[in-house]
């Protein structure tokens, strides 16, 4: 299956109630994959094509307030559209999974796969000091796995998560194993589970009120000092990464997604030349592997981190390693993805030799 | 009649009005005189008489009516500015037993959330929308609105609305009642007993709609904003008959319930 389509695939079995995208390269086959599924059929779910990504990101926050699992997809300049209704989302501290499957920017940019919206899906994006947690898959397995994965955590932690593709995983086929068909939520469960919910209000409770607005300067500090423990408490218990090769490293790579899987590559051939090269790969982008890096900034004699972009995990490394090690960065911008050969040759470069 | 005393008026059978317990008892938030109270009382009225209470998600939207939910004793959401409509297709298609409706200002609903308004309409989701348009941004205090009548004053039109420069006012609700997806498209006003009534029943209306599946029902209220117009209540009253309704016609657009 290709990635997208694995991620809708693995959306209907992990349960979702509701879709609501927009079109937009490259990932229109989420949405394409859904409508020819007839998941209403299926499972009852609501999938719908929104006039635009904004519409489509405040569906999932109308959806989500309601306690239904609800997601929406799209690529770099929809997300930008939607980063408002994240910021909402995120201050009325709901549910939903968004998949960013991202091409290269700024503005229209171009249609190739790219790794330049680490930025926005780990530090805000939209207004306000708000995370997401943020998944980052490097295969079509993991594009299916993170669809329920995401849901959980979302609804452990009532936040929305973000799964960071690319243009390339979203794109490649690769074989999959796909999860079974859990249940969608009933309404006692929703009620039961998420007690929150705008279910309509019965004569046995208070009303229910999803809003993120506090005119009182006091409560809404009291809001963002809660929402800080939230990912505080994400950033000790949710922090998922993979080690390669990493148990002798005297050089290591930290890379993500389709950028993760060039450089496991570009390790072997380091190795085949005699050096004890590493990978460590962010599989959670938000939190960030922060600990992780630091220990291996002990043993080893620098690190290269590789991104289809001008450079932005690179700053989460330099913050967790300080000065101890030499931390450079080498990536292709625009929608390139860069070789493993010019991966090894940047090592030389700016790390072994520089 | 005049011997009668306090406590025999207080007699339950002699209860000839009672607030409903669908509005909480915070005092309201708008401005005395406004339009808002009214509206918000006859909805959950509405709301009451059907005895759906249990089963309606109202959406709050951004503008004066952004704290609607203190007041109505329902469960409720607040949506982002103009996005109501997008809120309330998601709830209606995720809970079609449930009664859904959106509360919208004229900015929210005819500025900034034309596309969510125009596209819920065309696809004739099976909601209500309540349209308090007033002319005027009353929450930021007192700009103009894509409703503000040729040549009327606000802060942001300050020697009146010159519709070379600043463009025209928006019918939104002719404008939805031309889309195939609404079956019930009127205007109403509060200023009046009489006028309370009708509103009433038309809103009363809407909400039985939802039960017919068949689109949206569009209920606009126009409304006064004294603080904004800068007037007394009674003077903005007489204005808005003098102004608004020759602008903005009272009655059914379209009644397509068959």
């Amino acid at each position: 299956m290709k990635g997208n389509e694995a991620f809708a695939e693995a959306a209907i079995r992990a349960g979702a109630d509701g879709y609501f995208g927009y079109p937009i390269t490259p990932q229109s086959e989420v949405m394409e994959y859904l409508m020819a599924e007839k998941p209403h059929e299926r499972t009852g779910m609501v999938v719908l094509q929104a006039e635009s990504e904004v519409a489509a990101i405040n569906m999932v926050y109308g959806g989500a307030a309601c306690g239904k699992r609800v997601l929406t997809s799209s690529s770099s300049p929809g997300i930008s559209l939607k980063q408002e209704g994240i910021s909402y989302i995120a201050g009325a501290e709901l549910p939903c999974l968004i998949l960013n499957v991202v091409r290269g920017g700024p503005g229209l940019g171009t249609i190739q796969p790219s790794q330049s919206d680490y930025f926005q899906s780990t530090k805000g994006g939209g207004h306000g000091d708000y995370r997401m947690i943020v998944l980052a898959p490097s295969s079509v397995q993991e594009m299916a796995d993170f669809a329920g994965l995401g849901f959980d955590l979302a609804f452990k932690y009532r936040n929305p998560v973000m799964v960071l593709s690319d243009g390339a995983i979203g794109q490649m086929m690769e074989k999959v194993e796909l999860e079974e068909q859990r249940p969608r939520f009933t309404e006692e469960e929703i009620i039961k589970n998420t007690p929150w919910a705008t279910t309509g209000k019965t004569k046995n409770r208070e009303r229910n009120i999803i809003t993120s607005l506090n005119l009182d300067s006091a409560k809404q500090e009291q809001h963002n000092i809660d929402l800080q423990k939230k990912y505080k408490l994400i950033q000790e218990k949710e922090t998922r990464y993979e080690l390669i090769n990493c148990e002798d490293a005297e050089y290591l790579i930290v890379a993500y997604g389709t950028s993760a899987r060039l450089s496991q590559k570009a390790v072997d051939l380091l190795r085949n030349q005699g050096i004890k090269a590493g990978l460590l790969r962010p599989i959670t982008l938000f939190p960030f592997p922060t600990k992780a890096i630091s220990e291996l900034a002990d043993r080893v004699k620098g690190i290269l981190t590789v991104e289809m972009s001008a450079g932005q995990m690179v700053e989460d490394v330099k913050l967790a390693v300080g000065c101890r090690v030499k931390v450079e960065h080498f990536g292709r911008m625009g929608g390139i993805i860069p070789s493993p050969a010019e991966v090894v040759e940047a090592m030389h470069k700016k790390i072994i030799g520089g | 009649m005049a011997n009668i005393t306090k406590e025999e008026i207080r007699k339950p059978e002699n209860l000839v009005y009672k607030k409903t317990d669908l509005l909480t008892d915070k005092a309201l938030s708008y401005c005395p005189g406004c339009g808002h109270g009214t509206t918000h009382r006859i909805v959950m009225e509405v709301l009451e008489e059907m005895d759906i209470q249990d089963k309606t998600i109202g959406i709050a939207p951004v503008g004066c009516s952004v704290l609607a939910y203190d007041f109505m004793n329902i469960d409720m959401q607040q949506a982002a500015h103009g996005r109501a409509p997008a809120l309330a297709t998601a709830i209606k298609r995720l809970m079609p037993e449930k009664f859904v409706f959106t509360y919208q200002g004229d900015g929210d609903l005819a500025a900034i959330g034309t596309a969510e308004t125009i596209h819920a309409c065309n696809r004739g989701e099976n909601i209500v929308i309540i349209f308090i348009n007033n002319g005027i941004y009353g929450m930021t205090g007192g700009q103009m609105a894509p409703t503000t009548l040729p040549g009327m004053k606000s802060s942001t039109s300050p020697y009146g609305r010159d519709t070379h420069l600043m463009g025209n006012p928006l019918k939104m609700t002719e404008l939805v009642a031309q889309l195939p997806g609404t079956i019930y498209v009127t205007r109403q006003s509060v200023h009046t007993p009489s006028n309370v009534r009708k509103t009433k029943k038309a809103i009363r209306k809407a909400f039985e709609n939802q039960k017919l599946n068949k689109g949206v029902s569009f209920v606009e209220v126009v409304s006064n904003c004294n603080s904004g117009w800068k007037m007394t209540p009674v003077q903005s009253n007489k204005w808005m008959e003098e102004n608004m309704f020759p602008f903005y016609p009272l009655g059914d657009i379209k009644v397509n319930t068959d």
